[in-house]
Formats: C-alpha cells, sequence, structure tokens
C-alpha cells in the first residue's frame, strides 16, 4: 500500500470526462480521507454523478487517475468491488422479488458482511421483510438499496443522492442511518444537491460547478470564508422599484445585497446593528416592508454568492 | 477524523477481510441469480398465460376446428328422372331432382357442387366450378355412378382400407408446430423483455457494480430457462397426448435434446435482440420483426412446402423451420438424433452466432 493510500482513501487527479456535447467533468482533482464522510455537491448538471460513477469504475474517464484504497481500477478492479459499497442513483430493484430475496442475491456476490436478515435489521426494515420491491415506499425502498450497499461490508461507501425525492421525515431517518455507519471507520463519499444534508452529514464538502470544483472545507469553513454569517431577506413590495439600493449597501455590517424579483437578500455580520439600521434606511425612502426574515448562512447562500445562481434553478 | 488515526483504521478493517470461504450451495452466486430470475418469472402472471395457456387453447382451439370428420355426402342435382336414379346409386352424394332454372340457381350460390343434365346423343353434360374441390369430386362420384349404372365393368379390382390413426391428422401436424413456436416466443421475450426492462431500470448497471462475476447473469438465465422449459414442453406434450393421443415416435432423450438446443438458441437470439436497447418499445419492436416471419413461414400452422421452391432454401435455414421440422420428424415419424442432424446444424449455427454476436455488442447500461 503506497504511502499516499494509507491516508487518504480516495485520490483523484486530473479527472476529465466530455460526453458528445458536454463536458461532464472538466479537470477535477479531490481528496477524500479515510474515516471521513466527503461531500460532492453542486446543482444537476454540476458532474457529480460522473465523478462518482469514474470513482466507482462503472465509466472509463477520458484523462485523470484514481486512486481507491490504494488501488486502481486497471489492475485491481475483483478485490476494490468487494470492498466497495455502492448505491446509485435511481436504480429500481426488481419489484417481483422481496427485501430479503433482494438483499439474499446481493449478499451472495461477496466474500463477507452481514447476512440478509442482519443488514435488513441495520437499515430497519424488518417489518418488510417479506414484502416485495413494488409494495415499498420511496423511503423504504431507498433503505433497501443502503442495505445493499451495506451487505458486503464494505471500507467505502458511495451514496449519490440517497434522499432525493423523498419526504422530510425519510430524509431524516435516512440521515440518521447514515450517521450511524460514520462512526464504524468506512469512508462516504456522498453526492447531493440538497446543502442541508451535506451540513448534517459531511466532515468536509466539495462544492462543484460546470464539472469543476468551485470550494472545499468543511460546512463551517466555506460558510465563514465565502460571506457572512447572516443572511436577511426583505420584500418592499409594490414599492420595490423605487428602492434605493446602493443606499443599503452603505449600512454597517452588510456586505452584500441581491435584489430579485422584490426580494431583498442582504449578506450580514452584525445582525443586531444592520436590522435597526436597515428599518431606519427604508423608513426614510418611506419604503413600507411587506416581509422580514433572517437565518444564519448555509451552504446554500455558499453556493449563491459563488455562481450567483441558486442551487435548485436548474 | 485525523489523517494520524485515518491509517490503522483502514489498515485494520483490510487485515480483517478474511480469505473467502466456501460457501454454502445455495449462497453462490450462480444458485442465487437463477432463483431471482426463476421466482421473477413465476411471479409474472402475463409471462406464465402466454407460455403455458396460450398454446394450450391454441392447439385445443384448432384441434377442434380441423378434427377429422367422416367423408361429407355432396350434394348435386339434376333434372332428369334417368339421371336421378343412376346418382342414387353413389352413397356419398345426395341427389334432388329440380326444373332447371332453379338448378342453375342452386349451382350458382353454392347449394349444390353440380349439376347433372342431359346432352344429346344420351350424353351427360356435368356443371361445376372446377376450382371448388367439392365440384371436382362430386364430378368424379358422379360420373363413376353414371359410368358403372350404364353397366361399366372396371378392369382392375379394387377395394379400401380405411386408416384414421393418430400421427396423420392436422392436431398431430400442428402440436410439434406449437411446441416451436412456443420454444422461439419463451426465450426471445423471456431474455429479451427481462434484460432489456433491468437496463431500462438501471439494475443492470446495479449489478455491474457489485463484485457479481458477469458471466454467471447470463448464466443463470440459462439455468432458469431449462428449468422453465421442462414445464413448457411437458405441459404442451402432455396435453397433445392426453386429449388427442398425439404420438411421440423418436425417442424422448432426443426430443428433450432438441428442445433444449432450440431453446438455447432462441435465447441467444433474444439476448442479441436485446443487447443494445434500451426500452421496451425497442425491444419489442425488433423481437417482432424477427419472429414474424418465422410464425408465418417456418410451418407452425400449415407445411412451410407451400412456399415457393426458390425461397426454400431460405425457410429451411431459419430457425423456427429447422426446430419444428426436427420436433416433427422425431415426434411423428421416430427420426433419432443422426438423422435430425441438418436440423441441429441449422440451429447450432444460429446459436454460435447469436451468441458471440451478443457478446461483442451487450451494454450493461
Amino acid at each position: 500500500m503506497s504511502a499516499v493510500g494509507s491516508t487518504l482513501a480516495l485520490r483523484v487527479t486530473g479527472l476529465r470526462k466530455a460526453y458528445q456535447d458536454v463536458v461532464a467533468v472538466n479537470g477535477l482533482d479531490l481528496e477524500v480521507r479515510a474515516g471521513e464522510c466527503f461531500g460532492l455537491l453542486g446543482p444537476n448538471g454540476a458532474g457529480k454523478t460522473t465523478t462518482v460513477e469514474i470513482c466507482e469504475g462503472l465509466t472509463a474517464p477520458d484523462s485523470g487517475e484514481v486512486e481507491l484504497l490504494g488501488m486502481h481500477w486497471k489492475t485491481d478492479a475483483d478485490q476494490l468491488r468487494q470492498r466497495l459499497g455502492i448505491q446509485l442513483q435511481d436504480t429500481q430493484l426488481s419489484e417481483k422479488l422481496t427485501v430479503f430475496e433482494t438483499l439474499r442475491l446481493f449478499r451472495s456476490f461477496f466474500d463477507q458482511g452481514p447476512g440478509a436478515d442482519e443488514a435488513i435489521a441495520l437499515v430497519q426494515l424488518e417489518e418488510k421483510k417479506n414484502s416485495r420491491v413494488g409494495n415499498l415506499s420511496g423511503g423504504q425502498k431507498q433503505r433497501l438499496a443502503l442495505a445493499c450497499a451495506l451487505v458486503g461490508d464494505p471500507d467505502f461507501l458511495f451514496l449519490d443522492e440517497p434522499t432525493t425525492g423523498l419526504d422530510p421525515q425519510a430524509r431524516r431517518q435516512l440521515w440518521d442511518l447514515i450517521e450511524q455507519f460514520k462512526s464504524s471507520g468506512r469512508t462516504i463519499l456522498l453526492t447531493t444537491h440538497y446543502m442541508d444534508e451535506a451540513e448534517r452529514l459531511c466532515e468536509r464538502v466539495a462544492i462543484m460547478d460546470n464539472g469543476k470544483q468551485i470550494a472545499l472545507g468543511s460546512p463551517r469553513e466555506l460558510i465563514a470564508s465565502t460571506c457572512a454569517e447572516h443572511m436577511v431577506a426583505f420584500s418592499a413590495g409594490a414599492k420595490s422599484n423605487v428602492l434605493d439600493v446602493s443606499a443599503l449597501r452603505q449600512i454597517e455590517g452588510v456586505r452584500e445585497v441581491r435584489c430579485d424579483n422584490g426580494t431583498v437578500e442582504m449578506q450580514v455580520t452584525e445582525l443586531h446593528l444592520a436590522v435597526p439600521a436597515l428599518l431606519a434606511e427604508l423608513t426614510r425612502q418611506s419604503i413600507p416592508l411587506t416581509e422580514l426574515s433572517t437565518h444564519s448562512a448555509t451552504l446554500e447562500d455558499v453556493f449563491v454568492s459563488l455562481t450567483g445562481r441558486h442551487l435548485r434553478d436548474e | 477524523m485525523s489523517e494520524t488515526t485515518a491509517i490503522p483504521d483502514i489498515q485494520a478493517r483490510a487485515a480483517e477481510r478474511k480469505a473467502p470461504r466456501g460457501k454454502a450451495f445455495a449462497e453462490h452466486p450462480l444458485v442465487q441469480l437463477t432463483i431471482v430470475r426463476f421466482l421473477e418469472t413465476l411471479r409474472e402472471p402475463e409471462a406464465l398465460f402466454w407460455i403455458f395457456a396460450f398454446p394450450i387453447l391454441l392447439a385445443g382451439g384448432l384441434g377442434i376446428a380441423f378434427r377429422n370428420r367422416p367423408a361429407e355426402v355432396l350434394k348435386i342435382a339434376t333434372v332428369t328422372p334417368e339421371i336421378t336414379q343412376s346418382l342414387q346409386k353413389e352413397k356419398l352424394l345426395a341427389v334432388q331432382q329440380l326444373d332447371l332454372p332453379s338448378a342453375e340457381e342452386a349451382l350458382r350460390t353454392g347449394k349444390i357442387a353440380l349439376l347433372a343434365v342431359a346432352g344429346a346423343n344420351g350424353a351427360i353434360v356435368y356443371r361445376y366450378d372446377d376450382t371448388n374441390p367439392e365440384g371436382r369430386t362430386a364430378r368424379m362420384l358422379a360420373d363413376r355412378a353414371v359410368q358403372q349404372a350404364a353397366g361399366r365393368v372396371n378392369p382392375v379390382a379394387s377395394s379400401d382400407v380405411l386408416m384414421r390413426e393418430p400421427g396423420s391428422r392436422y392436431i398431430d401436424f400442428l402440436i410439434p408446430g406449437l411446441l416451436g413456436m412456443n420454444l422461439m416466443g419463451s426465450a426471445i421475450w423471456g431474455m429479451g423483455f427481462t434484460v432489456v426492462d433491468a437496463r431500462r431500470k438501471k439494475l443492470l448497471k446495479r449489478l455491474i457494480a457489485t463484485p457479481m462475476p458477469k458471466q454467471y447473469f447470463l448464466l443463470s438465465y440459462v439455468l432458469s430457462r431449462i428449468l422453465m422449459l421442462v414445464a413448457e414442453v411437458g405441459i404442451v406434450l402432455g396435453f397433445g397426448a392426453l386429449i388427442f393421443h398425439v404420438p411421440v415416435r423418436g425417442s424422448l432423450l432426443s426430443l428433450a435434446l432438441v428442445c433444449l438446443l432450440g431453446s438455447l438458441t432462441f435465447s441467444a437470439m433474444g439476448l442479441l435482440l436485446a443487447s443494445r436497447a434500451k426500452t421496451i418499445e425497442a425491444a419489442s419492436g425488433l423481437m417482432n420483426a424477427v419472429m414474424l416471419p418465422m410464425w408465418i413461414a417456418s410451418g407452425v400452422f400449415f407445411s412451410a412446402q407451400r412456399f415457393p421452391d426458390v425461397v426454400q432454401p431460405i425457410i429451411k435455414a431459419l430457425p423456427l423451420t429447422a426446430a419444428i421440422d426436427a420436433l416433427r420428424l422425431n415426434m411423428l415419424q421416430g427420426a433419432n438424433l443422426i438423422q435430425l442432424w441438418p436440423q441441429l446444424a441449422v440451429l447450432a449455427s444460429w446459436l454460435l452466432i447469436c451468441f458471440i454476436l451478443a457478446l461483442k455488442l451487450f451494454r450493461w447500461r
């Protein structure tokens, strides 16, 4: 095992992949440390899934290197497959089979790992053990997909958009499960376009846009480095077109102001000073305030300040 | 987690991995894949209908429609009592005596097959449609009756021995045809639809993301196909034997081998047709385009000999023709495997070509 392989679970250098009409991944470098949960974030079409599928050995890159658990796909594919747990975006498992039959099948491919019953218990699907996959809810299907990724007792777990399309309760349930696995020394690479998911689960995140990494760090670092701590949003209603935005920028503690369809968003460092000053300024301009809200800055705000776009614009 | 603590973690986990132990039979990936494949088929009611119920309904329906009946009595008419009298001696003719206009009317509308009228000098004129087999038969029967009544003595004495044995009826011809059609349909559909469906649902991609040996995936299809084959062939043959007493004159082992080779050949064709298609619509278009000409030309319902001689070599080279010919030769004429070699060679060639092409073209995603 190389020196790099022992501290890094995954190292990606200079990765590039183009399809006929679009460059999906454009010179990407990534390092995932052993034992961490690493988040790959970005809007749909940012190149997350292509990146992950190259790392999983399912897609060949046009150029670039992937070193995974100290091994390479060209030479160690069989050994790597035994040690990876993979959950793909929107795989539909066979609807005619039961939960137990599905896991017994997947378990048969691996040399070691929990049995089908044990895997069912891991994802809390005991009650659905003998139900057909076709009769499961979206959240239950995702938990089954997770169990299929865990039956080989993997060292490295790939989760591609594990909670997309789930209701909030099912998402939280899946997060709880993923958090349990983090404690057992596994390395996880998670892709998501939900920033709250990354903030909750990941030690470090890389933000991707148009096939490139545009930011890297822990969620806290990213929020601290690229924008102020607080976000203030208000609506000026019908009077928004006469609003003097430049005056708002002069207010102490305001870092950036964005105007969007009558809603104004401001990045603010000191909320307790900025909000009274904002109210005073609006009164001076005789603009009635119809809505006012504040929240702590999130990774979503980081993405907006980096790209000028919202994550779910696409 | 810091990098220093990560080192023991990953090494410890790698060291914990034991050398792969021998697995119990039921835990073997090939066994699991085959079980799963078999369960999926059993849980598909529509597929079961087409494989099992459909050929029996078809055989039953056609067997009844084309059952052999006692020779039919043909209706003819005359306009003179003398001719009527001489014709009445023929038991296979029902003679009516009518006036000329209504007799002509009856002939025109097909109510009678032949009208016999008196011609000049005591001759008889038969009026009938020579493109109608009934008319031609009536002509022969009527003429024989008339000539015998007039005192003709046959120079050679003849007598009839009637044979209505199993083996020469339409149902005996039909059952091997249906069996061949069923072998083709269940193998091509069974292979084609399930593979394309699994590709469409990205299940194939998920499977190759596991350490599953890829050849096992294919092999599991073959094994579950053989399991189904036993039931499929057994039901059609059993139905034919019990209800219609269709014979199996060749050895059952040869028959089983013909069915096995046929099913493998059609499975390879199904795999080839499904090797790239990403939607069910595309796949079913392809499969129908391949199967339809064979349903028509390969002699399922009527003999392929009816097609012009020019196209016979092409028809003979079709896999379904080979399968059905081999089944008929075995079941009806008791041919053994050596006598069946031309058909077996055709099937084996298709198997090889389709399988090699399918492996080259196959996409998992």
